[in-house]
């Protein structure tokens, strides 16, 4: 029974305040938003800091929804939100196929490479041309979580031992 | 022409579309899981309105929150009001929401309507 004493732990040392682990779904979604949102609310978080965590939230979830590549042992992701005394912290971690890495590495890496007016430039590059693809996405979800959180997005993909890659993204928000 | 009325959810938007009444608006919160499937009959009314448009059409847009895939269809819907003849988007936002008023303008800056910025 100890590691229910050390997920407790872990939670605590990272200042997690909201775990998930399973599928992701539009309705999950839902919920996971509407449990961080009572909690923002009763903490009596700064509204523009909410709207700010909001947002990236959404984004960060339907990304999980929409994008999870389902490898062979495992269609499940997780999701969590840290508070810090200065900021909040959402992470995701969801599997990827291997053949899908390199192009997703150098789309946030190229979205790290640009600045406040850059990331504008290709948020309304991408807005006017792009077409919402069979799958729902714009493809305008990590530059709007680059542009609501106003910081680099952290990111990195661990080898999993079949050979396809686990994507970890943390983004942070400052509290206002 | 049939009026669109549409309740709004925890992840849709209220949208209440009706030219007889000359009352246009989306408002509240847009994460629809599937945007396009949800802004299509808006997009339709829209087409079918633009047939035969009052003389002047105050677009109305009070978003809470909209997503990034909302935000390509709110575009669409933008470019389908461009074509009618009268029309002013009101985009309100409330008075703190710094990131309401610039997607405001970002989308004022791509389509050729003129946009009246209102807070609440």
């Amino acid at each position: 029974m100890k590691y229910i004493f050390d997920l407790h732990q872990t939670m605590l040392d990272h200042h997690l305040i909201l775990v998930y682990e399973g599928e992701f779904t539009q309705e999950i979604t839902k919920s996971v938003l509407a449990m961080a949102e009572r909690n923002m609310d009763s903490s009596g978080e700064e509204s523009s800091t909410k709207r700010k965590v909001f947002n990236v939230m959404v984004e960060c979830l339907q990304n999980i929804v929409k994008h999870a590549d389902e490898v062979d042992h495992n269609h499940a992701a997780v999701f969590m939100i840290g508070k810090h005394e200065n900021e909040y912290i959402i992470i995701s971690g969801n599997p990827i196929r291997r053949e899908n890495v390199a192009s997703l590495k150098e789309k946030l890496e190229h979205i790290n490479s640009l600045d406040k007016d850059g990331l504008k430039g290709l948020y309304k590059d991408i807005i006017k041309s792009t077409e919402i693809s069979d799958k729902g996405g714009a493809g305008l979800g990590f530059v709007d979580m680059a542009r609501k959180s106003g910081q680099k997005l952290d990111f990195d993909f661990l080898e999993m031992e079949d050979g396809n890659s686990f994507f970890c993204l943390k983004s942070c928000i400052a509290r206002s | 022409m049939d009026i669109l009325n549409l309740e709004g959810t925890e992840d849709t938007p209220k949208i209440i579309l009706d030219k007889g009444n000359g009352i246009y608006e989306i408002s509240g919160r847009s994460l629809p899981e599937d945007s396009a499937e949800f802004y299509q009959p808006v997009l339709d009314w829209i087409s079918e309105y633009s047939g035969s448009p009052n003389p002047s059409t105050e677009f109305m847009f009070k978003l809470e929150y909209f997503n990034t895939a909302s935000s390509k269809l709110i575009l669409d819907v933008l470019s389908a009001l461009e074509d009618i003849d009268g029309v002013t988007i009101i985009w309100y936002f409330h008075e703190d929401d710094e990131d309401m008023e610039e997607a405001g303008e970002e989308f004022s800056e791509l389509v050729e309507i003129p946009f009246e910025f209102k807070t609440y």
